[in-house]
């Protein structure tokens, strides 16, 4: 399987201060067709301090939304959230069935093996807001919803 | 110690016919799934809708396969990527029987699936699946057919489409058999398929 090394990024953005810092793993955004609008990001995010996740952008559009996926009964939910809390030490999965960061609108099509840049606006219990830059590879369409390595899934 | 081996014998004599009976049994009893058997049921029992190259399709375009249909959005970041993905895995477990079943998508969102983009959309998948889509009134009046329920969910500068998620399965006869929830494993999904291929 390609495109599945371990995307770390040690965001030590937050240099100087005693803020959450965030620790982002496997970053990925799923390829999309041509004319097709729409697509989610996925990874781990780790804070060290409770934090929580506000907002996300990308320079490939204007609308870039958190969403969580739920199921009820058999009907597929998604709902756009305000935000992500970031438990201390937590690890919490963006994950195919599970939160999201939805890129809409989308302008061109993403092909895999692209990266594409994210921000992520942290706030920290303080209510002070960070951002972090998270640089995603795109993985096919046909991506599977566990990456490789043998996880816990549901 | 004779009457000990005896008793063995009998015993092992039992075991034997037990098995014997239970495979007489399973061989003629209705086949057993994993997925929900809705044989009978009344809705679910037809669609009338247009593939990417304008060519309109009914079920009994796909007779002499066991046929999958599901509803989606191509937008969808979640469900809908991961349900064909898992119908591309049954696809491979499926071995020499593969070419006996088809996969259809309806879409739920015909304002954004256009054909161009279903057509795309399920060739990244697998060229073989077909993507269904229709006025809106069409594909309304399909998903009520079928016990479907979508819903346009407005988000700050777009929109998600709620719906479900389940799978309806036909015999290669067209008839409706399964109705298979997401959650559903890949090989439990293709040991289905293939009970209803073989049965």
């Amino acid at each position: 399987m390609k495109s599945a090394i371990p995307f770390f990024i040690a965001a030590t953005l937050f240099a100087g201060s005693a803020q959450a810092e965030v620790s982002v793993k496997d970053a990925w955004v799923r390829a999309t067709v041509p004319q097709q609008k729409a697509t989610g990001a996925f990874m781990q995010l780790q804070a060290n301090s409770a934090a929580n996740l506000v907002a996300a952008s990308s320079p490939l559009t204007p609308d870039v939304e958190v969403h969580e996926m739920t199921m009820d009964g058999d009907v597929m939910r998604m709902r756009q959230i305000k935000e992500l809390a970031l438990p201390a030490g937590k690890t919490v999965e963006l994950k195919p069935g599970g939160y999201h960061i939805m890129l809409l609108n989308l302008k061109k099509q993403i092909r895999e093996g692209e990266t594409v840049p994210l921000t992520l606006v942290i706030k920290n219990k303080d209510g002070k807001e960070e951002s972090l830059r998270v640089m995603a590879p795109v993985r096919a369409l046909n991506a599977g919803a566990k990456p490789m390595e043998p996880h816990h899934h549901q | 110690m004779l009457h000990l081996s005896m008793r063995r014998q009998l015993l092992l004599a039992g075991v034997v016919s037990c098995s014997l009976l239970l495979g007489a049994c399973k061989r003629s009893a209705a086949p057993v799934f994993h997925g929900n058997d809705i044989t009978g049921a009344q809705f679910a029992q037809d669609f009338r809708l247009t593939d990417p190259d304008g060519k309109e399709r009914t079920l009994a375009d796909f007779r002499g396969k066991a046929v999958a249909v599901f509803f989606g959005y191509t937008q969808c970041p979640d469900v809908c990527p991961t349900a064909l993905s898992r119908a591309v895995e049954v696809k491979r477990l499926l071995g020499p029987d593969a070419g006996r079943f088809q996969v259809v998508f309806v879409t739920v969102d015909p304002e954004r699936d256009t054909p161009v983009v279903l057509k795309a959309y399920m060739a990244a998948f697998d060229p073989g699946f077909i993507a269904l889509y229709g006025s809106p009134q069409r594909i309304a009046d399909t998903a009520t057919s079928y016990r479907v329920m979508y819903r346009k969910v407005p988000t700050a500068s777009s929109y998600s489409m709620d719906h479900t998620s389940s799978t309806f399965v036909y015999d290669p006869d067209g008839n409706l058999r399964l109705q298979l929830r997401h959650a559903m494993s890949a090989s439990d999904f293709a040991d289905d398929i293939r009970t209803l291929l073989h049965s």
